[in-house]
């Protein structure tokens, strides 16, 4: 990966080449069981962990690599193959109807199998943590690659860590934790708490194990990664990968001077966009803030929006599959949805945090999670949770809105009791939600609708 | 809180009284069960001031610790109480049934079924609130540990025998109440709160005279009325007329009632040390029992309106008939008060005080499959909780309006039917989306084809197409494929929760846990004696 050369005295093509290649010299020759990768959002996590599993199949050493999600393990199959179409690839799958993308099937050296008898002797083999934990074997594999580690729970990492004798565990730190659907207040405070993260886990029972940390953000734009570094890793920071003049975003319609025109013109020259509407305490599935979102996205497809960015000397248009709607609750994701298909867009996705992790688009519109509501609860609060949100995209983000959200943070100072031997995270969400706020209020334009 | 919460609480509010949140009873209720109405000592964790236990409305038994501090008074309170839940566990323990469980068998390591004996019924514990739950964890935690006279001689402060035993039981009661719709230990609040729906908010619901109040509020007031007197209502003498739940106790009572009778019973209890004759013993002794019941007396006053509520909601709560899958989560109530049975009577030692890595994982993932497991048979046994599904997009009603007979592709091609319903509700169908309903108890898969225009009539029509439980024939097996006009309730949640992974053996507790637990630390020694224990 080569960045153009800038008369900069920080290289981003070059500080990531130098973390990548350490990572790969402690995975491939370092004295440790364990390598632990954070990399902030959009740093070539996916790069990082092809290039390992390319590097460590050359070295004759059997892998197995452990996602958290079909969709993820597809993405690395269809990765590795491009990068090297000879590699025998083993994708183990569930025993479900459609366990895998059909894409694979046009991969000459991808064997997919639900046994993991029948992908025996294959230089990489693939599947989720879930069905990893299926496999019993009496001789592990030489090296494993855990990617997300820190959406894995402990205790799935558990299931599937006498698989193998050494790995390396990929993953985002800010985005958002594993989280269990009953109580797991017992345990917290265990270093082996089994509702706590994979990586959590691992250091504290292992805590001479190197960490790397990818320094730079290829996805976020100059406009963002400042943001996000200092709101979501205050000690860990990184930086954009292209510099302010890189990346344009333009409209072909000028504006009608509506609110929704100008939040689009202040989010495409600034980066980020703040719809305000009035202070307002609603349902989760606030009809006017998800009329708004609804009338950003039309208004975003009208204006024939186009992308320029250092991929291509050509502007790319800004068409429906490059633009995301995120939200912090499935019913607003499925209210979104709705009101798009009513105004005849349909394959703009719309998705909830968690389920937005890992990806990327041009441009993102976010429903604030704690938009219109009287209470400031853990769940609205999680760091992860806006960290997603608002990492999501390469050119601009436009966050919905209603007012009033700083005094309600003022309001709800964080009072989750604090577990005996936890480590405080840091930053809280309410130290975050406040310093992306105070961000977005530089760009705010009013609406009332 | 879901949307019908939300609407029901605000139904509640305006109606001066609490809705109804269910239409049946989720969870089991005994014929006999156990109710415990501890209260304890402010100011020291687990210091046990007395309690109102038994098993008949009438006839509740007093136990009560004159002076809390004191730790022989503290192990006569435990082994009176041991005296009455021990028998009344034991009297479960006895009556068994044959069943068959699969194990798998050490030599061949297959699995094969197995005769073993199931306990026909289990003890059930009551206490009133949700902090009684934390009550009776902490008692078994602060016992369990204990060593009696007899398995160790010089133990400083011997536990009385059955002491050690009770502790290893309520921990098993207290670490059973954490999987969610078990029914061993229940605090009636919440069961109560899970049945009817308050016009307060779920913090106010943990206060047993107010959530009564609201549920069967008096003739002439308002369920808020009588909440707001349960909560606040005090009588000339500065005391609540409806003494909290507990265990903790009003600050009035323990400064102007309790702490004065201690201390009358202190002063007794010196002056009796210090008789200097059989004449002026007696006549001291004769002080301090009246002291002590004065403080036993006070004790019942505070823990009788509580024990009367107990009583008055678990009637309320047997008025509802039984749901259809409560039978099926007492049996596994049952399963795990045998498994404890047998470990107690093998011999085993007690639970240790931390889980290690391995037992902590199996847990969680026991509790989330019983979670998942209870909300949809909940939602399948109650159209009202079923109703609240629906309200959230998770599940969805309707009517037949057409079927089309239709086949998979393969080489033997097998009924795939499309099945056309109308419905009024808004579920979140995703593409190919799985739902499922329940055909004679049986979950039926099918798949969301797409949205049908509608044909100018009410609703949404919605294509599905049926997968399975239709038998092996070229034709689905008859009453398998839902009938035109038929109505049919499908959820987007699955009926039957699978089962996890199987986690290695905590021998073979991986390097990135910490490895197998130390050997050494099992079985656990007893607590240290701390200076705390001698006061």
């Amino acid at each position: 990966m080569t960045a153009p050369a800038r008369e900069t005295a920080f290289d981003p093509g070059a500080a990531a080449a130098r973390a990548t290649d350490a990572i790969l010299r402690d995975t491939l020759h370092g004295p440790h069981r364990g390598v632990v990768v954070d990399s902030p959002p959009g740093a070539g996590k996916s790069t990082l962990v092809v290039r390992a599993a390319l590097e460590l199949a050359a070295a004759g050493r059997p892998l197995m690599v452990i996602a958290q999600t079909n969709a993820q393990v597809d993405d690395l199959v269809v990765r590795l193959a491009e990068k090297n179409p000879e590699l025998p690839v083993g994708r183990l799958h569930s025993s479900d109807a459609d366990p895998y993308d059909k894409a694979l099937d046009d991969l000459p050296n991808v064997r997919k199998s639900a046994k993991a008898a029948d992908l025996a002797g294959l230089d990489v083999v693939l599947s989720t943590a879930a069905k990893w934990a299926h496999v019993k074997t009496d001789e592990p594999w030489r090296h494993a690659i855990v990617d997300e580690a820190y959406q894995m729970r402990s205790d799935a990492l558990l299931a599937v860590a006498g698989l193998f004798e050494r790995a390396l565990f990929v993953g985002d730190p800010g985005q958002l934790d594993p989280f269990s659907i009953v109580g797991s207040e017992q345990w917290a405070g265990l270093s082996y708490d089994p509702s706590a993260s994979a990586v959590t886990t691992l250091l504290a029972h292992n805590p001479e194990l190197p960490q790397h940390r990818l320094p730079v953000s290829w996805r976020l734009p100059a406009s963002a990664a400042p943001l996000v570094s200092d709101a979501f890793y205050p000690y860990t920071p990184f930086r954009s990968g292209t510099a302010a003049g890189d990346r344009r975003l333009t409209f072909a319609v000028a504006s009608d001077g509506s609110a929704p025109d100008r939040v689009i013109d202040e989010a495409a020259a600034s980066g980020w966009g703040l719809l305000e509407l009035p202070a307002r305490y609603t349902p989760r599935t606030d009809p006017e803030a998800v009329r708004a979102l609804a009338a950003v996205v039309r208004r975003l497809l009208e204006r024939g929006g186009a992308a320029t960015s250092e991929r291509s000397p050509d502007p790319a248009p800004l068409t429906a599959d490059r633009i995301a709607v995120g939200t912090a609750h499935r019913d607003q994701a499925a209210a979104v949805r709705a009101a798009l298909a009513d105004l005849g867009i349909t394959d703009v996705t719309v998705d909830t945090a968690n389920r937005l992790q890992g990806r990327e688009f041009d441009v993102t519109v976010v429903l604030h999670p704690l938009s219109g509501r009287p209470d400031a609860t853990a769940f609205h609060l999680e760091t992860g949770r806006l960290c997603v949100l608002t990492s999501r995209h390469r050119h601009a983000c436009i966050v919905i809105c209603r007012a009033g959200v700083s005094e309600l943070l003022d309001d709800h100072p964080s009072t989750e009791p604090v577990q005996l031997g936890v480590t405080v995270k840091f930053p809280d969400g309410w130290e975050a939600s406040h310093a992306v706020l105070a961000r977005l209020r530089e760009h705010r334009v009013g609406w009332r609708p | 809180m879901s949307l019908i919460a939300t609407l029901a609480r605000l139904e509640a509010v305006r109606a001066g009284q609490a809705q109804p949140a269910a239409t049946v009873r989720h969870r089991h209720l005994s014929e006999r069960p156990l109710v415990f109405v501890p209260l304890t000592t402010a100011g020291e964790a687990g210091a046990p001031l007395g309690a109102l236990v038994g098993t008949d409305r009438h006839a509740p038994r007093l136990l009560a610790v004159p002076q809390p501090r004191d730790r022989d008074l503290r192990f006569a309170f435990l082994a009176e109480l041991a005296d009455v839940v021990l028998p009344y566990i034991d009297s479960h323990a006895s009556a068994v049934e044959a069943a068959e469980r699969t194990e798998t068998d050490p030599e061949s390591g297959k699995r094969v079924k197995v005769e073993v004996e199931l306990c026909a019924d289990a003890p059930q514990l009551i206490v009133p609130s949700r902090a009684g739950i934390d009550f009776v964890r902490l008692l078994g935690r602060s016992m369990r540990f204990r060593r009696t006279a007899e398995q160790d001689p010089q133990a400083p402060h011997p536990a009385p025998p059955r002491v050690p035993l009770l502790g290893r039981w309520l921990t098993h009661f207290g670490e059973r109440a954490r999987v969610p719709g078990s029914s061993l230990l229940l605090a009636l609040t919440d069961v109560l709160a899970r049945h009817w729906t308050t016009g307060q908010s779920s913090l106010e619901d943990q206060h047993l005279g107010a959530l009564l109040a609201w549920i069967d509020p008096p003739e002439g007031a308002s369920g808020a009325q009588a909440a707001l007197r349960a909560e606040l209502a005090r009588g000339a003498d500065g005391q609540l007329e409806c003494p909290p739940a507990g265990p903790a106790t009003d600050p009035a009572f323990d400064n102007k009632l309790l702490a004065p009778a201690i201390e009358r019973y202190d002063r007794a209890r010196t002056a009796l040390a210090a008789a200097e004759d059989g004449l002026q013993a007696d006549a001291r002794l004769g002080a301090l029992t009246a002291a002590e019941r004065e403080i036993r007396a006070l004790v019942e006053r505070c823990a009788l309106p509580t024990w009367e509520k107990v009583w008055d909601g678990l009637d309320l709560l047997r008025a509802l008939p039984e749901g259809a899958h409560v039978e099926e989560r007492w049996t596994r109530d049952r399963w795990s008060f045998t498994g404890h049975r047998d470990r107690v009577l093998a011999g085993e030692p007690p639970q240790p005080r931390r889980d290690d890595a391995v037992t902590a994982a199996n847990k969680l993932a026991a509790r989330e499959r019983e979670q998942a497991r209870l909300e949809a048979q909940e939602a399948l046994d109650d159209p009202l909780v079923m109703a609240g599904r629906r309200l959230a997009g998770e599940a969805f009603a309707g009517e037949v309006t057409d079927v089309v007979m239709a086949y998979g592709e393969g080489r033997r091609p097998s009924p795939r039917p499309l099945v056309t319903v109308r419905t009024d509700d808004l579920p979140h169908l995703g593409e190919r989306a799985r739902v499922y309903r329940s055909l004679d108890g049986r979950p039926q898969s099918a798949e969301f084809v797409a949205h049908e225009e509608g044909d100018g009539a009410e609703g949404t029509l919605i294509v599905l197409r049926i997968l399975d439980k239709m038998g092996r024939g070229k034709e689905p097996a008859a009453g398998s494929v839902p009938d035109k006009g038929d109505r049919v309730c499908f959820t987007l949640f699955e009926h039957e929760q699978r089962g996890g992974a199987k986690l290695p053996e905590p021998e073979q507790t991986p390097w990135t846990h910490g490895g197998p637990p130390d050997e050494e630390s099992a079985p656990e020694a007893p607590d240290p004696v701390t200076e705390e224990d001698v006061l």
